[in-house]
Formats: structure tokens, C-alpha cells, sequence
């Protein structure tokens, strides 16, 4: 249990540059061993650099990074045999069969010579791809081809996964297979670092969320935590033309009420603290749990999917 | 139970010391490369065999028949020999640019590979060696088109894949350097040009530079296909150690100097 004390990942206050634009900005950030944690935030809020830099593949200007208690970047390489890393770029071999993908990868890993075959075995098995294992990777469908990078991650049984928007672009119904293997995962107790900017990806598969904006970590915790903090339980939505939608925001903000538009609505949150006396004034809406996209919205003022 | 397993597993870990060179990582890559080379062999065979017959019939029996004899070698034994260095270089420079290229920016590669317990260094030097196989193997087949040509064998010719190894490594590392530099693959064009087409020209492969202006034989020490076609033919004919100990070592020096422009420049392009 010694080991689980230490932090998975460590980041200390963090700094990427990349000439005026400052892509990470001073990030702290520790990821327990054993639990999953979203890295939730819009594009461009620093998430893939912050990836990157934990592989050593970005080096950061100031600040300390620790990976599996590893210093990063000078010891990566110990900390790189001991993580799986699935990067948002699909950049499987397409030359290659799924099986040759996956067999290079536990070389690359250093599986050794006798657990190798039985390493891919179990890679292809995880990706339900045993029956196409010897197609060539570029006649795989695209859900498919994200199966394989992920089980690519995996083939040596790393103890932390980095997910870089691991169901970006896919349909939903891939998207829901692919949250039932990271979920298999974290039940087998490795430590999964995830970057997503799909709210619900975060609500259903992390224990706890950071929320990532202009490079730094606005708000971190559970994803309960958060909605008390910033959303409360409830939140009402009101339609209506523009001027309406002003009127609402105006009657919640005296009522020390946060808001956030949502489309052509204004959603009020934290409606369960809200005075009978406000609720008549702001007249019919329709009621809601919060989530985490209201938290989102109203601590980074971005929008999202 | 389990944990006190999780936390013994995790101290030997611990232990495992990853040195800054692993050869297993030449396994990696070349596991790889196997996988891929047995798609494409047969046409990669198919023209280093075409290519120096091609070579030897229209010079060696066009240009031959004006020039019977060089260096006191049939004009078409002097080719063939030469050719050597040729199949070499286009083994060898060619997959380092395109390949290094093409997997660099259109297919990632490298951005996966560096994720593992790889680094920039190991990777280019696991390609580069895998080219300069190649290159050993394909630069014989000069030789084995020259015999049907009716060169006689000799023991020394057993060297030439060992300099055509060198020679290749020294290549491919300069295709892999030119592939970080070119800002697009159509820029290859200039290398092509202006750097690979001299070098193959003036190596002493079709004339002797012994011919040319002292000027241009100075030159020629400083361009490594001249010192593969030297060491080849004195393979191939009979060794001169002192002459051809300096062959190697500027060969040799060349890859070197090579390996360390490719690393540096392809740590710039993958790393920031």
C-alpha cells in the first residue's frame, strides 16, 4: 500500500510556452494511484500539451513533473515503460495487420519473449478484434481502429493510461463501448488519466474531474463536489426571445442565483436554495438535475458539447 | 495478499534500470520492418536487379565499346563494381527521406514510438540500421548481375555487403537528417538535384577521377560513394590496407557525423 500513497501523476506548477501563446500556465495537479481523473476542459485549454508532456514528448519550461514517481523528463523513459498511452491522433500502422500493430508495440514495451504472444492474445480479446486480427489495420472500421489504439496502450499491462479524448469523433454507440473498456480498467485498479470535452464522458467513467481552462485547473474534485460548489442539485430552464432571456438573468443575479445560457434557454442553477418569491417572478421553466456542464459553463464561460 | 504482490511487483520495478542505448529496441523496429518488407520485396528485388543490368548493357556495351579497358579492368568489370556503390546509395538515402518522412508526418509513427520505452536516438539509429541491411543485401546484386557479365568471383567480394552496411548507414542517416529538414516532401527534390545526383556522378562509379582535375579529385575525398566504389573494387580486385583503412574511416567518420545531425534534428522535429 506504500506505493498507492504517492500520486500517480504529480504537476507542479507547470509552464508551457509556445512563443506568445501560453498553452500551460502554471498547472497543479495530482492523480491519485488507483482512480481516474477527467481532464476536462474546450479546445485549446491545454489538455494534449499536458499529455504530451507527461511521455516527455513536450518539455515544459518551468515546474515539476513526476510520473509513477519518475522525474519527468529525465527519468521518462522508466515511467514510459510503466504507462500506456492512447493519443487522440489515430496513428495505428495501417500497413500493418491489428495482431503486427499490437506485437510491435509489446516489443516497443519490452514484454518479454515468453508473455509476448499471450500479451497480444489478450490485447486483441480486450479489443474484440480476435476475429480480424489479421486484417490489415487500414481496412478496419474506425471504431475498430480506436479499439486497437487502445489496446495497443494496454498490451503491457501498464499500471497508469493516458486517454487523449479516447471517443472523439466517434458514433455513440462506439463511444459507449469504449467507456465499458476504460470503465474494466479502473476496475482493475490502474490508474487512468483522461482528457475529454465530452461532459458525460467525464460524469460516467471519472472519480474526479478537473476542469481545465487557458492552461490551468479551474475547479478539481468529485464530480458531486463540483455540482455542489458551482451548480447546486437542481437548475430550471426559460425559453423565451432575448429580452427575456435578459429579464431572467437579471431577476437570478439579484437573487444571488448563478446562471449560464444553454442554446435559447437561460438554465438558473442551484434552484433548490431558490425563494418562492423569485420563483414567481421568473413564472414557469422546466426543471432538471444539474450536471457537469453547468459547472463547466460557469467556470469557464465556454461553451461545449 | 494482493497488495503486498502490487507493492513487491512495484519495487522491482523500480530496480529495472533502462539504459540510455537499448538494443531491444532495434528488435522493436525491425520487427516491423520484416512485417513490411514482406509485402514489398519483390518489387524492391525486382529493380535492384533491372536497375544495374540496365546500367551495364546500355554503358557497358555503348560506352564500353569506345573504352575497352580501365585501370587495367575491363570497362564492363569497372562498372559493375562501381554500381555497387549506386544501389547503395538509393537503398539506403531514398528510404531514409521518404520513408522517415512519410512516417513522420503523415502516419505519426514516431509520435506513438516515443510514447513507449523509446527514445529519438534509439529510434533513428533502429532505421537507419535496417536500411543499411537492406542496402547491404540490394548493393550486391551489381556484383551477382556483373558475374552473369562474366566477372570472376573472388574471396574479397564476401566484404562488400560489410561496406555496403557502412556505407548505407551513413546514407540512410542523411536521409533521415534531410527529411527533418525539408519543410515538405516535394522539397526532396533539391536534395535529389543538387546533393545526391554529383555525389553519384562523380564517385568514380563511370570514369575514373584520377581523369579529372586535381580540383575535382580533392572533391571526390570528400564525397563517401567515392570511397564505397574505392573500397569495392579493392574488394573485389585485391585490398590495399593502408589506402583502404582510409576508405573505412572516412566512411565511418561520415556516418557518425551523420547520426549525430539526425538525431539532433529529428529530437527538434518530434520533441518540444
Amino acid at each position: 500500500m506504500a506505493d498507492n500513497r504517492e500520486p500517480a501523476v504529480r504537476l507542479r506548477d507547470v509552464v508551457k510556452r509556445y512563443g506568445p501563446i501560453t498553452a500551460v500556465d502554471g498547472l497543479t495537479l495530482d492523480v491519485p494511484a488507483g482512480s481516474c481523473l477527467g481532464l476536462l476542459g474546450p479546445n485549446g485549454a491545454g489538455k494534449s500539451t499536458t499529455m504530451r508532456m507527461l511521455t516527455a514528448q513536450t518539455h515544459a519550461d518551468s515546474g515539476e513533473i513526476y510520473v509513477l514517481g519518475y522525474r519527468i523528463p529525465a527519468e521518462s523513459k522508466h515511467a514510459r515503460a510503466l504507462m500506456g498511452v492512447v493519443p487522440q491522433q489515430d496513428n495505428v500502422d495501417i500497413e500493418l495487420t491489428a495482431r503486427q500493430n499490437l506485437s510491435v508495440f509489446a516489443h516497443l514495451y519490452r514484454v518479454p519473449a515468453p508473455r509476448r504472444q499471450e500479451s497480444v492474445d489478450r490485447a486483441l480479446r480486450m479489443a474484440q478484434l480476435v476475429d480480424r486480427a489479421d486484417t490489415k489495420a487500414e481496412k478496419l472500421s474506425g471504431g475498430m481502429r480506436r479499439r486497437l489504439l487502445i489496446a495497443r496502450g494496454l498490451v503491457h499491462d501498464p499500471r497508469l493510461v493516458l486517454l487523449d479524448e479516447p471517443t472523439v469523433g466517434l458514433d455513440p454507440q462506439v463511444r459507449q463501448e469504449l467507456w465499458a473498456l476504460i470503465d474494466a480498467l479502473r476496475s482493475e485498479g490502474v490508474t487512468v488519466l483522461m482528457s475529454t470535452h465530452y461532459i458525460e464522458e467525464a460524469e460516467r467513467l471519472a472519480d474526479d474531474v478537473a476542469i481545465m481552462s487557458h492552461g490551468r485547473i479551474v475547479a478539481h474534485g468529485t464530480p458531486r463536489a463540483l455540482l455542489d460548489a458551482y451548480a447546486g442539485k437542481e437548475a430550471i430552464e426559460y425559453y423565451g426571445p432575448p429580452d427575456r432571456l435578459v429579464e431572467v438573468e437579471s431577476i437570478a443575479a439579484a437573487a444571488g442565483l448563478p446562471t449560464r445560457r444553454t442554446g435559447p434557454a437561460v438554465s438558473v442553477l442551484r434552484v433548490e436554495e431558490m425563494a418562492d418569491s423569485v420563483s414567481d417572478r421568473l413564472g414557469p421553466g422546466a426543471r432538471r438535475p444539474s450536471n457537469l456542464e453547468d459547472v463547466f459553463v460557469v467556470l469557464t464561460g465556454e461553451t461545449v458539447e | 495478499m494482493s497488495a503486498v504482490t502490487a507493492t513487491k511487483s512495484a519495487s522491482s520495478e523500480r530496480r529495472v534500470q533502462l539504459r540510455w542505448f537499448e538494443p531491444q529496441c532495434l528488435g522493436a523496429v525491425w520487427v516491423r520492418e520484416l512485417a513490411l518488407f514482406k509485402r514489398y520485396w519483390a518489387s524492391t528485388t525486382f529493380s535492384s536487379v533491372v536497375e544495374p543490368t540496365i546500367y551495364l548493357l546500355a554503358f557497358g556495351f555503348g560506352f564500353g565499346s569506345l573504352v575497352a579497358v580501365i585501370q587495367g579492368y575491363p570497362y564492363i568489370e569497372f562498372l559493375g563494381t562501381g554500381l555497387v556503390a549506386t544501389a547503395v546509395l538509393f537503398t539506403s538515402a531514398f528510404s531514409g527521406m521518404f520513408t522517415t518522412f512519410i512516417r513522420r508526418v503523415y502516419q505519426h509513427t514516431y509520435a506513438a514510438v516515443l510514447a513507449t520505452p523509446v527514445d529519438v536516438h534509439e529510434v533513428v539509429t533502429a532505421e537507419a540500421t535496417w536500411h543499411a541491411t537492406k542496402a547491404a543485401v540490394y548493393g550486391c546484386a551489381p556484383l551477382v548481375v556483373s558475374m552473369a557479365f562474366g566477372l570472376d568471383p573472388s574471396w574479397g567480394m564476401l566484404l562488400v555487403p560489410f561496406i555496403g552496411f557502412l556505407t548505407g548507414l551513413g546514407f540512410a542517416l542523411f536521409g533521415i537528417w534531410t527529411s527533418a529538414v525539408v519543410p515538405s516532401i516535394d522539397s526532396f527534390n533539391y536534395i535529389i538535384s543538387a546533393v545526391i545526383t554529383p555525389l553519384f556522378l562523380v564517385a568514380g562509379t563511370f570514369f575514373p577521377i584520377e581523369d579529372l582535375p586535381t580540383w575535382a579529385q580533392v572533391a571526390a575525398q570528400f564525397n563517401p560513394l567515392y570511397h564505397c566504389v574505392e573500397l569495392v573494387r579493392d574488394a573485389v580486385f585485391g585490398l590495399e590496407p593502408l589506402r583502404d583503412l582510409y576508405h573505412v574511416g572516412a566512411l565511418a567518420l561520415f556516418a557518425a557525423g551523420m547520426w549525430w545531425l539526425a538525431v539532433r534534428w529529428m529530437r527538434k522535429r518530434l520533441i518540444d
